[in-house]
């Protein structure tokens, strides 16, 4: 290499950064409320982009599905966690990086209703959604999905050491349980706070300090996050690294033990206890300050079509809000709790951090 | 270099003065070298002669004075504009080059064409005694070897000056003895003007035609090697070629009065001076009128000086007698031809 | 001299305009957000904060396991950097090379790694329990000790081993002419003259455990947290702003103490330098041959069984061993939004691995020639600003972005430029570590024989400084390229569903429950590791062992 060519070699890649850092708007698919996109998009139909958590997933036919219907693209904007997510909407709601927002869930509903997040949206297609789970009177989130947090058990572990599974979750605290739950931190882990809730709603205000007392004694296991107490701990999971048979995960969790598995099996290895969900509903909201509010509103619509209810057992592993058939192997491995735990938004959010640290006292120290 | 003779220049430096952090390191340096000359500049280590050196290069700027070469001005002039090749001390070839692209590099920045450069690189090596050593890595070279590569890459690219900083210094004695005699004769063949800077006397007589003494940022003298080393100009000259035998002395009345007594001088005027005594001039006499004793004894080859401790006289180097052992009480006396006058600092 | 000024300026320019864009701006507007709250300062409320007995708690824990990893890492790594700097053998270089993959693996994969091995099947508790010992680390401070151990053990055996080998050994062999044992010889003359790289290294691997985050959230268990995890905490859990500004005000002033601690430690030289070009290594004698035979035994199971865990993991399906999860990768969940074919994961990968590499190169170079130019204090604040980054909190500066740069000439918060960006922040203290001492040990010598041979200023430049560049150049290049392609926390922040990388389809497929799903996620792990593994050993290949000892 010669000095001349090593020379432009480095003025070239120094101009492509410099191009790459110039460009951003022409480049930039999406850009939420930014008028630049609106008029180069007017030629190919509107682009709207929905902003959502990491674990959203639905089938590529779907989106098309609606892009065909109504003209309109959707743009997909993972943004981390369900925290991360709702945070972030927080951060940017004068100038949102999207128009509609999925994934956001009752522990986090109140503190972004607060914020005036969305703008209301009352969707005619709400007929086809139970009454209990639609939370907000003023309709600026609505339902898409629930999804249970129940305890799953090793059934092949229990039988082993001759226990019957727990119907209860006073049955945790049975000695014949003992050192055989891993829960999840509340501070750090949504399953995690779902299960503190629901001892909370079963045992009370005052009740439910007792019980994990209790369940310490009986040395229950506590790990950060959902991963580690799945993989790393419960010795139900496939190819597990634990030797714990009873776990807070979900209802779905044995279906998706099943459609995972290298080879089907006949029966799930693992089970819910049924009695000991809390349920998690998870919205979407039309962000405030969106330009593209009709688009949007069709958007929330299709949410809640057949079309796109039907498909989000098997990509989200969560039930769907209207009464699509489910497909075969959720209705055969897994379960739908009758009367799940829960409670009233505000109430979590106001107590939250007290529970929390309550329970961090009495858990971890 | 067979087929080629190489260019040379007139250097002229004139009242050269440079200043570092309000120390006066050169004050005032005039000097002239002849086209095709070699001269030596001597001096002790803190003298200023590497800063002179870098200045005739265009390393340094000077903050007075101007250097030309062949009356052209070059004070202003950036190093690689001069023409001006250096060698130094430490080598500083370039590691990423093998010895035919250390010594083509000046070709190469003169836009010469490859096989002409690779030719010139060659003759230019069995000139300085390594033919065959083109694709050698300069990391695999002796010291000496090394030497003769940076003074082949100061020499190729046919500088009209070249200047060598302690060119011997990394170098053992036997090895600095042999090189020092074929620079010699190297630089002659050349023709090439060659200012090369030391602190060792010995070296600066073998390596120039001329020696140029710098002391206190000014040349204290500049003569024949011969000349220097035999007749320093003052008794710091005297100090640093290597005499001893230096003492204050007054001339009065054709004698100069010393430590040594009162030695004839002939012809001088009266005053004070500094005295040197030639050691080879001073010598083992029963009738001297100097005793003392044998402290010390130095050998070159067959000959030897003593270090003679004086009764109440300061300590001489003269030269010994063959069966002079340490210890022996010893009389000198003073031959005529050994005393040596030097004007005192203030002249 | 004002015409010299300019010049490092001029090349300050670039740097410094990346570096405010893309860290300094966010971090800072984030950090004021918080403090501002309602709109007002509120700083009375951050004593309350410093004050708490959680802070405290977090604050001890983090500086205590920060504390024992880097003297966990030192002791378990000095015997290594002995071999690379004194002993001849057969695969030393290999020895050397293999040791940086764990460095540049990202978090999750070495989170579940060492599920794997920590688990009730995995190696350490079943060669436990044939000891009839029940070794059961998981969720343990322990473990978190562990993995920064095998994280960090190449920065200090490097880093020390390099210095060691530019340590002549005659000083050490004087001094045991003088009396000295060997061990007194070690510690009074060989010691002091590697102390800098070592309290160098040190203060690297303190700055990285004290900051760190994936491995204490994967293996740390419930109880504990380091400042980090907190800050991810309150921010993303709690939406507490306020505490999350404090916390971060509050690492970064731990951060600069640790920089401060190595700039010193990187003033004082060496003393002795070995002469180019001669050799020190020679062949282990004795009971050296035992400690070599250690020091590759516990090396080989600190890092080579985590690694060998995950690899075969990958490979162990229901059937046996098999590519069955490998295949999966191409199958299982296509036609969903969030299916990322694999060969689109890599190529993602490798592209933003370039770009990002490519940036940090230009922009890490231009900062080291700056620096090199620079004198005094200024340029040890230069220094110490531009390694800050490693020093902060990826959801900081990831939520810094969104609220930062969301105004034209600047809306970048969906830009794709995003990303290599991101990475490229974090891989710039590494290029500039690697280019600087490279630049200093150019001796101005060879600068000045250039220009007496006719070399104008820039083609000095060319000739000389960017041909003997070019090696460190190549080095820093293949580095920042690895860390890329292990960059998760930062990736995961801004990744497009558009434009996953293997570490974000890693932690996809980690996050559902199935064997296809854990095995994708084991399989994508070793595809990492084995791209990563591949650019160390190029880089190795290419640059000495001398430089891009960090």
């Amino acid at each position: 290499m010669t000095a001349r060519s090593r020379l432009l070699a480095i003025l070239a890649a120094l101009a492509l950064a410099l191009v790459a850092c110039g460009d951003d708007d022409g480049a930039a698919p999406t850009g939420g409320g930014d008028s630049s996109t609106t008029s180069a998009s007017s030629e190919e139909g509107e682009r709207i982009t929905l902003v959502t958590h990491d674990s959203f997933n639905v089938s590529e036919s779907v989106f098309e599905t609606f892009t065909d219907e109504t003209g309109i693209t959707v743009e997909v904007l993972p943004s981390g966690d369900a925290g991360s997510m709702v945070n972030q909407a927080i951060l940017t709601k004068d100038d949102p990086q999207g128009d509609v927002l999925f994934g956001i869930d009752n522990t986090f509903l109140s503190r972004a209703l607060d914020e005036d997040l969305f703008v209301a949206y009352e969707s005619s297609a709400l007929d086809r959604v139970p009454e209990e789970v639609q939370l907000d009177d003023e309709h600026r989130v609505t339902p898409i999905d629930t999804g249970d947090v129940c305890l799953n058990y090793d059934k092949a572990a229990l039988e082993e050491a001759g226990a019957e599974p727990p119907q209860t979750l006073a049955d945790l605290t049975d000695p014949a349980y003992e050192g055989d739950l891993v829960v999840e931190n509340p501070a750090t882990s949504s399953p995690g706070l779902a299960f503190l809730l629901a001892t909370i709603d079963e045992f009370g205000q005052d009740g439910w300090q007792q019980y994990w007392e209790d369940l310490a004694a009986n040395d229950v296991e506590v790990t950060a996050g959902w991963e580690e107490a799945y993989y790393g701990s419960f010795s139900g999971a496939a190819d597990s690294d634990g030797d714990r048979p009873i776990v807070v995960s979900y209802a779905s969790s044995p279906p998706a033990e099943v459609i995972f598995a290298e080879e089907t099996p006949d029966e799930a290895p693992t089970g819910v206890v049924i009695d000991t969900c809390y349920r998690q509903i998870e919205f979407a909201g039309i962000l405030a300050n969106t330009e593209h509010e009709a688009e949007a509103q069709e958007l929330v619509d299709f949410m809640l079509s057949d079309t796109f209810q039907s498909d989000i057992p098997l990509n989200m592993f969560v039930y769907p809000v209207t009464d699509v058939e489910l497909p075969e192997a959720f209705v055969e491995y897994g379960a739908e709790a009758e009367d799940p735990y829960l409670i009233d938004a505000d109430e979590v959010a106001e107590n939250r951090e007290a529970w929390i640290e309550e329970w961090t006292d009495i858990v971890l120290r | 270099m067979p087929g080629s003779v190489a260019s040379s220049g007139r250097l002229a430096v004139q009242g050269v003065a440079k200043v570092f952090d309000g120390t006066t390191v050169l004050d005032g340096v005039d000097l002239e070298v002849d086209d095709g000359a070699t001269v030596s500049l001597l001096g002790p280590s803190g003298s200023g002669k590497s800063t002179l050196l870098r200045i005739v290069a265009g390393l340094e700027r000077p903050d007075a004075g101007s250097v030309s070469i062949d009356d052209t001005e070059m004070t202003a002039r950036p190093a690689h504009e001069r023409g001006v090749g250096v060698v130094f001390q430490d080598q500083a070839l370039f590691p990423h080059l093998d010895v035919a692209g250390n010594v083509a590099y000046g070709l190469r920045m003169q836009r010469v064409d490859r096989s002409e450069r690779r030719r010139r690189a060659s003759a230019t090596l069995e000139a300085v005694g390594l033919p065959g050593y083109e694709t050698r890595d300069p990391a695999t070279l002796s010291g000496g070897e090394a030497q003769r590569v940076a003074l082949a890459r100061a020499l190729a690219p046919e500088p009209r000056v070249v200047l060598l900083d302690e060119p011997l210094a990394a170098l053992d004695q036997l090895l600095r003895e042999r090189l020092l005699l074929e620079l010699r004769s190297i630089f002659d063949s050349l023709g090439v003007t060659v200012v090369a800077v030391t602190h060792d006397p010995t070296e600066a007589a073998a390596l120039g035609e001329r020696v140029a003494v710098l002391l206190g940022g000014r040349i204290a003298q500049v003569g024949a090697p011969g000349e220097v080393l035999a007749r320093p100009a003052s008794a710091d000259v005297a100090g640093l070629v290597g005499h001893r035998n230096v003492a204050e002395g007054v001339v009065a009345d054709g004698a100069v009065r010393t430590p040594w007594g009162k030695l004839p001088v002939g012809e001088h005027p009266d005053g004070p001076v500094s005295v040197l005594l030639q050691p080879d001039q001073v010598v083992s006499s029963t009738s001297g009128s100097l005793s003392g004793a044998v402290t010390g004894l130095i050998f070159r080859g067959g000959s030897a000086f003593a270090v003679v401790e004086g009764d109440d006289w300061p300590a001489l180097d003269v030269r010994a007698d063959p069966a002079w052992r340490v210890g022996d009480r010893v009389s000198l006396a003073v031959e005529p031809d050994a005393v040596h006058l030097m004007g005192t600092e203030a002249s | 001299m004002t015409a010299r000024r300019l010049l490092t300026a001029v090349v300050f320019v670039v740097p410094v305009a990346f570096f405010a864009v893309f860290f300094a701006v966010p971090a800072v507007t984030l950090v004021t957000t918080g403090l501002r709250g309602g709109g007002a300062w509120e700083l009375g409320e951050v004593g309350d904060v410093l004050g708490s007995a959680s802070t405290r708690r977090v604050a001890w824990f983090t500086l205590w396991q920060a504390a024992v990893s880097t003297a966990a890492t030192v002791a378990l790594a000095l015997p290594a950097a002995w071999i690379i700097g004194r002993v001849h053998m057969p695969g030393r270089a290999l020895f050397s090379a293999v040791m940086v993959v764990p460095f540049v693996l990202p978090t999750v994969v070495v989170g579940t790694a060492f599920l794997a091995v920590l688990g009730a099947d995995g190696p350490v508790r079943t060669v436990g329990s044939s000891f009839g010992l029940d070794i059961d680390l998981r969720q343990s401070a322990t473990a978190v000790i562990i993995a920064h151990v095998f994280f960090n053990y190449a920065v200090v055996a490097r880093t020390v081993g390099a210095a060691w080998l530019a340590v002549d050994p005659v000083t050490e062999e004087a001094a045991r002419t003088l009396g000295a044992s060997r061990w007194r010889a070690f510690r009074d003359v060989t010691l002091p003259q590697v102390r800098p790289a070592l309290a160098g290294a040190a203060a690297i691997v303190f700055l990285f455990t004290f900051t760190s985050f994936g491995v204490v959230k994967i293996l740390g268990g419930p109880r504990v947290a380091t400042i980090e995890v907190e800050i991810h905490r309150v921010t993303t859990q709690l939406l507490d702003l306020r505490t999350a500004a404090v916390l971060s005000l509050l690492q970064l002033a731990a951060v600069i103490a640790a920089l401060a601690l190595y700039r010193r430690a990187g003033r004082r030289r060496g003393i002795g330098r070995l002469r180019a070009g001669r050799s020190v290594l020679r062949r282990a004698v004795g009971w050296e041959r035992a400690v070599v035979a250690g020091t590759l035994l516990s090396s080989g199971l600190l890092l080579g069984v985590p690694i060998a865990t995950l690899a075969w993991r990958s490979i162990d399906t229901a059937g046996g061993p098999g590519l069955g999860y490998y295949r999966a990768l191409d199958t299982v969940g296509r036609g969903t939004v969030a299916f990322v074919p694999p060969t689109e994961a890599i190529r993602n990968s490798l592209v933003f691995g370039f770009a990002a590499a490519t940036t940090a190169l230009v922009v890490g170079g231009l900062a080291a020639l700056g620096i090199h130019r620079l004198g005094g204090r200024a340029r040890g604040f230069a220094d110490s600003s531009l390694m800050l980054p490693l020093g902060t909190s990826a959801v900081t500066v990831g939520l810094g972005f969104l609220i930062a740069l969301d105004e034209p000439p600047l809306d970048l918060r969906t830009s794709p430029v995003l990303i290599p960006a991101a990475q490229a922040i974090i891989a710039i203290p590494f290029v500039i570590r690697t280019m600087l001492p490279a630049m200093e040990a150019i001796p101005s010598r060879l600068r000045e024989a250039a220009s007496s041979l006719g070399a104008s200023p820039w083609r000095v430049w060319t000739s000389i400084d960017a041909r003997l560049l070019r090696r460190p150049a190549l080095v820093a290049y293949g580095f920042a390229f690895a860390i890329s392609l292990g960059e998760f926390g930062a990736t995961v922040f801004i990744a497009r569903a558009d434009a996953p990388t293997v570490p974000v389809a890693i932690f996809r497929a980690l996050s559902q429950p199935g064997a296809l799903n854990i095995g994708q996620a084991m399989a994508l792990s070793t595809i990492l590791l084995t791209m990563t593994t591949i650019v160390m050993v190029v880089v190795d290949r290419v640059g000495d062992a001398r430089v891009g000892g960090f």
